[in-house]
């Protein structure tokens, strides 16, 4: 009897471990992709929704839009991320393709005692001469006028920027660049720059955390984090010279007018926009694929996972404060694929 | 004969052994400073010898000069030890010679304990909880009372020089004290005695005897500590504010060798910043090495001096 119930449980046992060992056999799809940690929630619901529907699953690592590009041109990944395009002629000279995947917007927020979010109004070039260590005390005449409804402290403005190379300051950096002739002189536009004046914090949580515990300081922040610390944001004066404050749909209006249609190579900063409600600093991310797949089907898995989120991830984008690219685009970015993606035959590869 | 044979091939082995684990050491040494070498040259040849004294970090223009990490490196470490050796010392010597024998187990237990704390939690720590105090209360009173000196100027941020100073003053704290009183403790109880039957007080027995005697091991604490400050990382990024500018005062931002690798290694982009970065890595390296070298060599004279 004894000996019976031994001989079962190894029988039982052994056919256990068989199946646990055969299963993986079903032989399970996985994409890869690495870089901007901007897009990262919205990627990952997707990936995890899209992992749910059909069984394939996407490792993203979000190491940062230069790490993104570093291994998609070493071929380590499937697909590359980056907030900042790549222009024209290193997409022609690395073979590569890109396309807008998520848009979002990158708002200041200040720690004023006293001041709300909303309650403060900035032009662009009072933003810019902020930054650029020109105007440091909270009272400045400058704007004390474009704030005549609340009392600002006689207080020394800190300012906050990114310690890190980061796609987000090359958006807040290309719409300085854009506003400001001296910012675009004196500092210019990249992942990181050098500031003028002011404290480094590493990440978006970084600077958050400095915002939060320095008084009298302004930083500049992904939307997401703006709202998820309840932070003061500010009121920007847009290119059409309204005021306009971050919200989900103003960084819609600002993609609205978007001629994507003749941006080349998708080369497109959607910061500075025209429109009475866009948003100025809003910005897209966009992923880097070879337009030459030595590998078809993988390319395809790609390509399907990307079609996919573009069909139903735009609610769970928009409940994550990103906004999705609009239904024309899509079309116009699934032509590209069909245009420009290739095996090593020639022939397309999607649909 | 058999036995006699066996006992010299495993000496020979555990010999051969041994020498393998030292001198892998040395290559380990060399290929550091080889790679470095190697990965830095883009940077080398185009700046020269300009990368050392250089204030300009531009990542657009790609201008890159050392001048500023370096003088955030050295200023908070020297701000670290000039707070943690004088404590401890105190410490060490409480624990060696003062205090009662219950009370020594568990204090020195718990000074060792501060060393297995994450570098991350005290940078946190630092962030959150000593940044606000400095800010709200010890850099207004400095100011009130020692604001005529430019090192004590400036707004009251509460991140900066002055606060990455202290945060590395109690992340080298466990090192050098428990060093320190091992030493103490090594001192022979004969010495002391005497000393004490010669009518010290305790005082002059430390300043005296223990002190002198154990001058080599305290200093090879305090090295210890310099090490760990010099290359501390994730602490360091939390609180010194990482900013490329250079300032009389102790309240400004700065930037460390080692946070400025941290923050900018994963997206530095171009074959020129890259190399700018590992040829940053490369002095940080070259500068624990003279440190090192030279308080070696300040240690034998002294010792040779004494004798």
């Amino acid at each position: 009897m004894q000996k019976g119930n031994f001989l079962r449980t190894v029988l039982v046992t052994a056919a256990a471990v068989a199946a646990f060992t055969v299963t993986p056999c079903r032989a399970e799809l996985t994409i890869t992709g690495a870089g901007a940690t901007f897009p990262y929630p919205a990627y990952s619901k997707w990936a995890y929704d899209y992992n749910q529907e059909t069984g394939v699953r996407l490792n993203y690592q979000s190491i940062g839009s230069g790490g993104g590009i570093k291994q998609i041109k070493a071929k380590t990944v499937d697909f590359g991320a980056s907030d900042a395009p790549l222009e024209p002629k290193e997409l022609n000279e690395s073979g590569l393709m890109q396309f807008p995947m998520v848009m979002g917007g990158v708002v200041p927020v200040v720690n004023i005692k006293g001041i709300a979010a909303g309650q403060l109004k900035l032009s662009s070039e009072t933003l810019a001469e902020i930054y650029m260590g020109k105007i440091s005390k909270w009272n400045d005449p400058k704007i004390v006028a474009e704030n005549s409804g609340i009392t600002l402290p006689a207080e020394d403005i800190t300012v906050v920027h990114r310690a890190d190379g980061s796609g987000t300051t090359w958006i807040f950096t290309n719409y300085l660049t854009k506003v400001s002739k001296d910012w675009k002189d004196k500092v210019g536009n990249d992942k990181a720059v050098e500031w003028p004046v002011g404290l480094g914090g590493k990440g978006n949580e970084g600077v958050a955390a400095f915002v939060g515990k320095v008084d009298g300081s302004i930083g500049y922040v992904e939307y997401a984090y703006a709202l998820q610390n309840k932070m003061a944001s500010v009121m920007l004066k847009n290119h059409d010279g309204k005021f306009v404050a971050p919200t989900a749909e103003n960084f819609q209006a600002a993609a609205a007018g978007a001629d994507w249609a003749h941006a080349e190579g998708y080369y497109m900063v959607l910061t500075d926009q025209p429109g009475a409600t866009s948003w100025p600093i809003t910005g897209a991310s966009f992923i880097l694929l070879y337009k030459n797949q030595a590998n078809p089907e993988q390319a395809k898995e790609v390509l399907k996972f990307f079609a996919w989120s573009f069909k139903n991830g735009g609610k769970s984008a928009l409940s994550l404060d990103y906004v999705p690219m609009p239904d024309a685009v899509v079309k116009m970015i699934e032509t590209t694929w069909q245009n420009e993606v290739k095996d090593s035959a020639g022939k397309a590869i999607w649909p | 004969m058999n036995m006699k044979k066996r006992k010299i091939w495993g000496d020979v082995i555990f010999r051969g052994l041994t020498a393998s684990f030292a001198s892998g050491i040395a290559v380990i040494f060399i290929a550091i400073i080889v790679v470095l070498w190697h990965q830095s040259q883009p940077s080398i040849q185009k700046f020269g010898f300009s990368f050392l004294v250089s204030m300009s970090w531009n990542p657009v223009h790609e201008q890159f000069g050392a001048l500023i990490p370096i003088a955030g490196t050295l200023l908070t470490t020297f701000l670290a030890l000039l707070f943690a050796i004088p404590l401890s010392l105190g410490i060490a010597l409480f624990l060696a010679e003062l205090a009662p024998h219950w009370l020594r187990t568990p204090f020195g237990t718990a000074i060792e304990l501060l060393a297995a704390i994450p570098s991350i939690v005290y940078g946190m720590w630092g962030l959150f909880v000593l940044g606000p105090l400095m800010a709200d209360y010890v850099q207004p009173f400095l100011k009130a009372t020692l604001g005529f000196l430019p090192i004590f100027s400036g707004s009251s941020m509460g991140i900066g020089m002055l606060t990455a100073g202290l945060v590395l003053t109690l992340m080298i704290i466990p090192f050098i004290s428990s060093v320190t009183r091992d030493v103490f403790l090594m001192v022979p109880q004969p010495l002391k005695e005497a000393a004490y039957g010669l009518g010290c007080t305790t005082w002059e027995v430390v300043r005296d005897v223990m002190i002198p005697y154990g001058r080599k091991g305290i200093a090879g604490a305090v090295f210890l500590g310099m090490g760990r400050a010099l290359g501390e990382t994730m602490a360091v990024t939390f609180v010194i504010g990482n900013a490329y500018h250079l300032s009389w005062s102790l309240f400004a931002p700065g930037n460390s060798i080692a946070s400025t690798l941290a923050n900018e290694f994963t997206e530095a982009d171009g074959q020129v910043y890259l190399s700018s970065l590992i040829e940053l890595g490369l002095v940080l390296f070259l500068i624990t090495l003279i440190i090192l070298s030279l308080a070696q060599i300040w240690l034998r004279r002294s010792a040779a001096g004494r004798a």
